[in-house]
C-alpha cells in the first residue's frame, strides 16, 4: 500500500507515462485536495483565506511562467504585462457587454493574453537569451504605456476599471460548509478550482509530445530541430500557453480585487513572478507553488520578524518597524534570489526532493 | 531654432545615456554578464556622493574620490560574492541574479542613506549658456564633457594599458586567456569595479538633474535600447547609440507628444529597440554572431 518506487520496473509505455507511478502520491494528492477544498474553507479565518487566495493566484501565474522559462528555456520579463492584457480584456468585456458570463470573460482574457504573448514571442525565432529578455522587457513597457495612454481601454485617468464581482449561485450560504460565504471564501473556491485545472493541464502537457518538445528546445535547440521539432511553432505555443496562464491570472486578480488596475501589473510584478520560478525551482510544478507561497509570504513573515525581533532586540515600536519594512523587503527579495541562484539553483523543489529521497529508502539507505 | 535646440539637448542627455551604457558594455564585454542592475549602480553612486557632500559636508572633489573608492569596493564585492559563482550557468540564472542585485541595492541604499530625495549640489552656475540664440543647460554641458572624458579614459585603458589588453583577451577567448596566465576572475572583478566607477559619473550628474532617490535607478531601463542599438560588446557603439537614443527621444518629445498627448519619450527608445532586434540584432557595431535554428 505504501510501497515506494525503488527502481525502474516499467513494462509498458502506459506505466512509464502514468502520473502516479506508486499509490502513495495518489493518497497524498487526495489528502491535499481534501485539506484544500474541505478543511481550509471550513476552518480557515477570513484573513488567512485572503492570503491563500493571493497564493493561489500567484501559483497559477508562476506555473505559466515556469512552463515558458523552466521548460522551454525562453526567458520572459513581460509576464505581468500579459496578465494586464487578460485583466483589461475581461474587464472591458464585462463593461461593454454587461451580462456576459464571467467564465466567458475569463476565457476571453486568457485568449487575448495568449495572442499578445505569441505576438511578442515572435522575436524568439531569431533571438534568444538576453536579447529575448530585453525584447520581452520592451513588451512589458510598451503594453504598460498603451494601457496608460488609451483612455477607452483603461477606463480614464486612474487606469482602472471597476467590475461587478462574479457571483456563484450554486454555492449558497452554508451549502458546502456550515459557515457564511464571506467574500474571501467565495473567491477561494474559484481560485483553487482554476488552479487545480491549471496544474492538471500542466501535468498532462509535460508528458505529451509538446511537453517533451519544450524540453528538447530548451536543452539544445539545434538538436531539437534535427529530430524534427518545429522550433518556431514550439516556442510560439510555449509563449501562447504561458501567456494564457498569465491572462487567466490577471483575470483572477481582477475578480479578486473587483478592479482592473495597471499598477498590479508593473515590471516589478514580472520580476516577482520570475523570482517565484527561480526560488521555487525552474521547470517544476511543485516548485512554482513553493515559489508562490514563498514570495507571497515573504513580506508577511518579514513584517512579523521586524516587529517581533526588532521590538525585542532593538526596542523598535510598530512605527519604526513599518518605516524600514519596504527596504528590508527589497533587500530580502533580492538577496534571496541571489542566494538561491548561488547555493541551490534548482530551488525549493530540489530541497523537497532531497528530503523525500532520503525517506524513499529509509530505513535501509545502504540498499 | 526650436528644433536645433531640441536636438542639442537630446545629444547632451544622450551623452549621459552613453556613459551609463558604457558600464553595461564593459561588464558584458569582459564576462558576458547582462547587468540589469546598472541603473541601480548609478543610483547607489548618487546616494554615496550625496551622503559625503550633504551629510558630512565634504568638498566635491574629496567626496567624488571617496565615492570612487566606495564604488570600486561595491563592484568588487558584487563580483566576488555573487557573479563569480554563476560562471558557466544559463543566461536566465545570470540575468535573474543581477535583477536580484538591483532589488538588493535599492533596499540597501535606502536603508543606509535614508529614503528622502536629495539633490547632489554641484558648483556649477544654473544660468544657461547662450550660443547665438541657442540656450543650453550648463550642467548638461559639463556632464557631456565628463562623459566624453570617461569614454576617452576607458578607450585608452582598453587599447593601451596592460589590464585593458588582458580584458580584451578574456572577451575574445576565456580559455586561451587562462592558458596565457591571465587570472580571469581577477579581471572580472576589475571590470565590475570600472563599471562602478563609470556609474559614478552618471550618478553625480543625474543626481544633480533629477535628484537622488530610487527613481534614479529607472535610468537603467534606458540602457537596454542603447546597448542593443550600439551592439552589446562595442564601446564606440555605446557612445554613438547613446547619442542617437537621446536625440530620438528628444525629437519624439518635441514632435509626437503634442499629437498623442505625452509620454512618447519613454516609449520611442523601446520601439526603436524592437526594430533593431528584428533587423539587426547585433546592433550597429556589435560582433556578428550568427546562430540560426
Amino acid at each position: 500500500m505504501i510501497n515506494r518506487e525503488t527502481g525502474t520496473f516499467k513494462r509498458t509505455y502506459a506505466e512509464d507515462l502514468a502520473i502516479y507511478r506508486t499509490p502513495l502520491p495518489k493518497i497524498a494528492v487526495a489528502v491535499i485536495a481534501f485539506v484544500v477544498f474541505v478543511i481550509i474553507p471550513w476552518q480557515g479565518s477570513e484573513y488567512w483565506l485572503g492570503i491563500l487566495n493571493l497564493i493561489g493566484i500567484a501559483s497559477l501565474g508562476a506555473l505559466g511562467l515556469n512552463i515558458l522559462v523552466g521548460r522551454t528555456g525562453q526567458i520572459s520579463v513581460g509576464h505581468a504585462a500579459f496578465m494586464s492584457v487578460g485583466a483589461y480584456t475581461a474587464a472591458v468585456i464585462l463593461r461593454e457587454f454587461p451580462g456576459t458570463h464571467w467564465i466567458l470573460a475569463m476565457l476571453g482574457g486568457g485568449c487575448a493574453a495568449a495572442l499578445a504573448g505569441m505576438f511578442f514571442g515572435i522575436p524568439s525565432l531569431r533571438i534568444k537569451g538576453l536579447y529575448l529578455a530585453v525584447s520581452t522587457l520592451a513588451a512589458q513597457l510598451i503594453i504598460e504605456w498603451i494601457i496608460n495612454h488609451w483612455p477607452w481601454l483603461s477606463g480614464g485617468a486612474q487606469g482602472s476599471i471597476y467590475i461587478q464581482a462574479p457571483t456563484f449561485p450554486w454555492i449558497e450560504d452554508g451549502a458546502l460548509v456550515s459557515r457564511k460565504m464571506e467574500a474571501n471564501l467565495h473567491y477561494y473556491y474559484l481560485i483553487y478550482v482554476v488552479l487545480a485545472i491549471g496544474i492538471l493541464f500542466a501535468l498532462n502537457l509535460f508528458r505529451s509530445h509538446l511537453g517533451r518538445a519544450f524540453i528538447a528546445v530548451r536543452d539544445r535547440d539545434i538538436a531539437a530541430e534535427i529530430i524534427g521539432i518545429n522550433i518556431f511553432r514550439t516556442k510560439l505555443v510555449a509563449f501562447g500557453i504561458a501567456s494564457f496562464y498569465a491572462g487567466v491570472t490577471g483575470v483572477l486578480y481582477t475578480y479578486f480585487y473587483s478592479i482592473a488596475n495597471f499598477e498590479s501589473f508593473t515590471l516589478l510584478i514580472s520580476i516577482q513572478f520570475l523570482a517565484m520560478c527561480i526560488i521555487g525551482g525552474l521547470g517544476s510544478i511543485l516548485g512554482s507553488i513553493f515559489g508562490a507561497i514563498f514570495i507571497t509570504m515573504l513580506p508577511i513573515v518579514l513584517d512579523f520578524m521586524l516587529r517581533g525581533v526588532g521590538g525585542a532586540v532593538f526596542g523598535w515600536d510598530d512605527a519604526a518597524a513599518s518605516a524600514i519594512m519596504p527596504q528590508w523587503n527589497l533587500i530580502m527579495f533580492g538577496g534571496l534570489i541571489m542566494f538561491f541562484l548561488v547555493v541551490e539553483p534548482d530551488g525549493l523543489a530540489k530541497m523537497w526532493r532531497n528530503f523525500t529521497d532520503y525517506f524513499r529508502v529509509w530505513p535501509f539507505p545502504y540498499v | 531654432m526650436y528644433y536645433v535646440e531640441l536636438m542639442l539637448n537630446g545629444l547632451l542627455i544622450g551623452s549621459l545615456y552613453s556613459i551609463v551604457a558604457l558600464g553595461f558594455v564593459l561588464i558584458y564585454k569582459a564576462s558576458e554578464v547582462i547587468n540589469f542592475a546598472q541603473g541601480e549602480f548609478v543610483m547607489f553612486a548618487g546616494y554615496v556622493i550625496a551622503f559625503w557632500i550633504l551629510s558630512l559636508n565634504f568638498h566635491i572633489v574629496a567626496a567624488a574620490l571617496l565615492a570612487l573608492v566606495v564604488m570600486v569596493l561595491v563592484g568588487l564585492l558584487v563580483e566576488w560574492s555573487v557573479l563569480r559563482h554563476l560562471i558557466g550557468r544559463p543566461v536566465v540564472a545570470v540575468i535573474m541574479a543581477t535583477i536580484g542585485l538591483a532589488s538588493f541595492l535599492q533596499g540597501a541604499a535606502q536603508l543606509l542613506f535614508g529614503v528622502e530625495t536629495r539633490s547632489v549640489p554641484l558648483p556649477i552656475d544654473d544660468y544657461p549658456v547662450f550660443i547665438g540664440d541657442l540656450l543650453l543647460n550648463r550642467v548638461e554641458l559639463v556632464a557631456a564633457v565628463f562623459a566624453g572624458l570617461g569614454f576617452a579614459a576607458v578607450g585608452w585603458f582598453f587599447v593601451k594599458s596592460r589590464y585593458g589588453i588582458a580584458l580584451r583577451a578574456i572577451a575574445d577567448d576565456q580559455q586561451v586567456s587562462l592558458a596565457m596566465g591571465i587570472n580571469v576572475k581577477t579581471f572580472f572583478g576589475i571590470a565590475w569595479a570600472i563599471a562602478g566607477v563609470v556609474a559614478l559619473v552618471g550618478g553625480v550628474f543625474w543626481g544633480n538633474a533629477s535628484g537622488v532617490d530610487t527613481q534614479l535607478a529607472l535610468i537603467g531601463l534606458k540602457v537596454f535600447p542603447v546597448v542593443i542599438l550600439g551592439g552589446l560588446d562595442s564601446i564606440i557603439g555605446a557612445l554613438v547609440a547613446g547619442l542617437i537614443i537621446g536625440l530620438v527621444e528628444s525629437l519624439a518629445a518635441g514632435f509626437l507628444d503634442p499629437l498623442v498627448g505625452g509620454g512618447t519619450k519613454d516609449l520611442t527608445p523601446y520601439v526603436l529597440m524592437i526594430l533593431v532586434l528584428m533587423f539587426r540584432p547585433y546592433g550597429l557595431f556589435g560582433e556578428k554572431i550568427i546562430e540560426r535554428v
